[in-house]
């Protein structure tokens, strides 16, 4: 039946901005969203003014504006990647406590996460390979895993040996247990919960294609 | 009693061995250097310090561990690209380190303040970070209980003290300030400038002076931008 229909919406696997700009576009009017470290942050580049999006920054801040360059570069103004940024008019400054009850209390639509794996049931492990020698460090990960309506992940979906990073259990220590709503990858959009993984679209290969590089069972969407 | 003290060293010289100690800051924001180095100068040594980070590059806290003074540290992030001090003493075996996930981190530490035993926080649960730890089902979703981070000292960073100790902030310097300086038992504060009293409008005063201790005024009395800025570099 809908295994006619074709969900491929793209000829090509999708580059670091190429997926940004999806997740962009798929951030409803309006939201409050977190932007995590690293290819998250590609994300803001394109938010557009008539969304009406404005970013939290868990060290305190919404209304958080672009990065800060030449003199607008300020110590005391920088996101939680310790980047200078700048702020935008209506931004408001709080402290620690108050920005992660903001995160806690479920006020933030959306959070933007990178991961090392995502399980079935969209539990997720991105802060720490567990490997013995490394020093742990969590920052506000776990906080923002657990506490926002929506977790949008965004990860190649292979890693460099070939190995999905979609997986049915994750080896990786965990940073939060079924918290992850939407997988962003290069080759496909996942969306995860109680009731199995759905895939959205994908690029640059079919349904059937996908289906093979993942380990557990995978629904089309209709 | 409030204090207004002239130099970093007399506002730190009461800190004892073995003390733990609360540091503001978030990366080099608010982080309040010049009471870190006075710190270092006055010799107290096996510290817990409760900062988020453990120290960047070559100033401030890191050379507090570089130099063996902290026995403890108690943070969210200690792994930076510039963080080898304390990367060095770790993997000596040389510093215990409690890692607390940074929202964990900030409740515990206002708990303290607020006369809270403990709370119950869905961070972490089914973690690593909360084995150990008891867990409840509670308000539908798997919680996990967490207690109170107390200090003997706060040192902080604030843009500007009235003659009450009433605090304002800058920007997102103000990050740990607040719930540091009520979860200490002696909070003692580095501003830019010290302004006379009934100068700042009641309505934006971020910290009362009822948790302030003592206040010493570091740098040019300018404000602006604030002596984080050339740090950052």
């Amino acid at each position: 039946m809908s295994t006619q229909t074709s969900i491929q919406t793209s000829e090509k696997p999708l580059g670091r901005d190429e997926l940004a700009q999806l997740v962009a576009r798929d951030i409803a009017p309006g939201s409050f969203v977190n932007l995590g470290i690293g290819q998250p942050t590609l994300v803001s580049n394109y938010l557009t003014e008539e969304q009406n999006i404005t970013l939290h920054t868990e060290n305190g801040m919404l209304g958080m504006g672009p990065a800060a360059e030449g003199d607008d570069i300020d110590g005391d103004l920088i996101n939680a990647g310790k980047i200078p940024v700048t702020e935008l008019p209506g931004a408001s400054y709080f402290h620690h406590a108050d920005s992660f009850a903001i995160m806690r209390g479920g006020h933030l639509d959306i959070c933007v996460l990178g991961a090392f794996q995502v399980s079935a049931t969209g539990d997720l492990a991105n802060w720490h390979t567990g490997a013995p020698d490394a020093i742990p460090a969590v920052g506000g990960a776990m906080d923002l895993a657990t506490g926002a309506k929506d977790v949008f992940v965004m990860m190649t979906l292979l890693t460099r040996e070939g190995v999905s990073k979609l997986v049915e259990q994750c080896t990786y220590p965990l940073t939060g247990v079924g918290c992850v709503t939407r997988v962003y990858t290069d080759k496909a959009v996942f969306l995860t919960g109680p009731h199995g993984v759905t895939v959205r679209e994908t690029f640059g290969c079919t349904f059937e294609e996908i289906q093979e590089l993942v380990p557990l069972p995978l629904k089309k969407a209709e | 009693m409030l204090k207004f003290i002239d130099t970093v060293g007399e506002a730190v010289a009461g800190i004892k061995d073995g003390s733990t100690v609360m540091i503001g800051g978030f990366g080099n924001a608010g982080q309040p250097f010049e009471l870190i180095d006075a710190l270092m100068d006055c010799g107290a040594k096996d510290l817990t310090v409760v900062n988020n980070n453990a120290g960047q590059g070559d100033q401030g806290l890191a050379l507090l561990i570089k130099e063996g003074r902290v026995r403890k540290m108690i943070c969210s992030f200690p792994r930076q690209s510039d963080s080898w001090h304390f990367d060095a003493k770790y993997h000596a075996g040389e510093i215990e380190l409690e890692l607390v996930p940074q929202g964990n981190l900030a409740e515990r530490i206002r708990a303290a303040g607020a006369g809270i035993g403990g709370f119950f926080t869905p961070t972490g649960y089914g973690t690593t970070l909360a084995e150990g730890k008891e867990s409840r089902f509670l308000d539908g979703k798997w919680q996990v209980f967490e207690t109170p981070i107390h200090a003997d000292v706060a040192l902080i960073k604030a843009l500007k003290a009235d003659g009450k100790g009433n605090l304002v902030y800058r920007k997102t310097a103000r990050n740990f300030g607040p719930i540091m300086a009520a979860a200490a038992k002696h909070t003692i504060v580095q501003v830019s400038e010290i302004v006379p009293t009934g100068s700042l409008d009641p309505e934006n005063v971020v910290t009362p002076g009822i948790y302030v201790n003592s206040v010493v005024r570091v740098g040019s009395a300018g404000g602006g931008v604030g002596t984080s800025t050339e740090k950052v570099a």
